[in-house]
């Protein structure tokens, strides 16, 4: 056989079944990756090169060792998922590296890291002052993770003392003017609400590149022609301008009625509506 | 305007809001948030009702404007 047909066919085939392997391998992502594994897929990289362009002689060889270190990762995986201390011995451990807004010296040294390490880490993490941070850790991939004094945390609803209302995720049901009949399924709609609701758009579909439909129902479209106008749902926002307006009348009426019965009702109304826009502000307003 | 014209405006108002806030809650998905709205829809009917008598008492009052 010539040396160059002999060389395409391996590489053919190492193609695939290195694809295959890395299959086998999972869908740990690359950045997510422990020493270890940074080293088994370092091997089986090399391993494929070798033996494609027959620096390996013997293709049998090649492959024996490839297969070795592409399925002892997955055994060594298996397992690990089973013993946390075999986890731990193949993985490491995570350290923590501040603990209560101190540097615990002796672990960092421990890991070879000098404090402009550790400091280069917290920025990467936005966090540029030291004092901010009560809790560091650095994660067997090399990350480090951080937990913020609880007054420089950014802040939340929670902490507001605010509702806000629990938005389900909206699903895409128009990708590229085509109408995604699972996702349309899954929101409990049909083709012909899609058409109603574009029509009262004024939109065709074909002019919609993404369509998506929120859990109360409203569908925001993008449009492949930025230049047309077309109303995005404000109905909510309305609905709660019209709350308002009800409330500051109810409240007019119940100044200028001279009737004490009619007063008492206003007034019973306007506590009424009053707790009414304060509930549903989170879900009007968001 | 009279005060009758207006409350019977303001009544319009809260009708439009109550239809509104019906068809959110048949589309909505989220279990709590459409107890939250079935909750204000019945809130707005009561409110309706009470227009809508204060409204008959105005008739009353100011029968010129019966019917409107």
């Amino acid at each position: 056989m010539k040396e160059w047909v002999e060389i395409l066919l391996r590489t053919i085939i190492l193609f695939f079944v290195t694809l295959g392997l890395v299959k086998i391998r999972g869908k740990k992502h690359p950045t997510k990756m422990t020493a270890f594994d940074y080293i088994s897929y370092g091997v089986i990289i090399i391993l494929v090169t070798l033996t494609s362009v027959k620096i390996i002689e013997n293709w049998v060889f090649g492959v024996i060792a490839l297969m070795v270190w592409s399925l002892f990762p997955v055994g060594l995986d298996y397992l690990s998922m089973k013993s946390k201390m075999l986890y731990e011995f193949i993985h490491g451990k995570e350290t923590v590296l501040i603990k209560n807004g101190k540097i615990l010296e002796e672990n960092i040294s421990k890991l070879k890291m000098t404090g402009e390490d550790l400091l280069r880490e917290l920025r990467t993490k936005n966090v540029f002052s030291l004092a901010d941070v009560e809790f560091a850790m650095l994660e067997t991939t090399g990350d480090v993770n951080v937990l913020l004094k609880s007054d420089k945390k950014p802040i939340t609803a929670k902490d507001l003392g605010e509702k806000v209302s629990m938005s389900k995720e909206s699903q895409t049901i128009i990708l590229d003017g085509n109408i995604i009949d699972e996702a349309l399924f899954n929101a409990g709609l049909n083709r012909d609400w899609v058409g109603t609701q574009l029509n009262g758009m004024g939109i065709s579909i074909d002019n919609v590149f993404i369509g998506q439909v929120d859990s109360s129902g409203d569908l925001f479209v993008d449009l492949f022609d930025d230049s047309i106008q077309h109303p995005q749902p404000k109905v909510k926002d309305l609905l709660y301008a019209n709350l308002q307006k009800v409330h500051a009348d109810l409240i007019t009426y119940s100044l200028e009625t001279e009737n004490s019965t009619a007063k008492e009702m206003y007034l019973k109304n306007i506590k009424k509506i009053d707790k009414m826009i304060k509930k549903l502000k989170p879900y009007l307003i968001n | 305007m009279t005060i009758h014209s207006q409350v019977t405006q303001t009544l319009a108002n809260l009708k439009g809001i109550k239809a509104t806030l019906s068809t959110y809650q048949v589309q909505e998905k989220n279990e709590d948030t459409k107890n939250i709205i079935k909750e204000s829809v019945k809130e707005t009917n009561e409110i309706i009702k009470d227009l809508e008598n204060r409204i008959k008492t105005l008739e009353l009052e100011e029968p010129q404007y019966k019917g409107y």
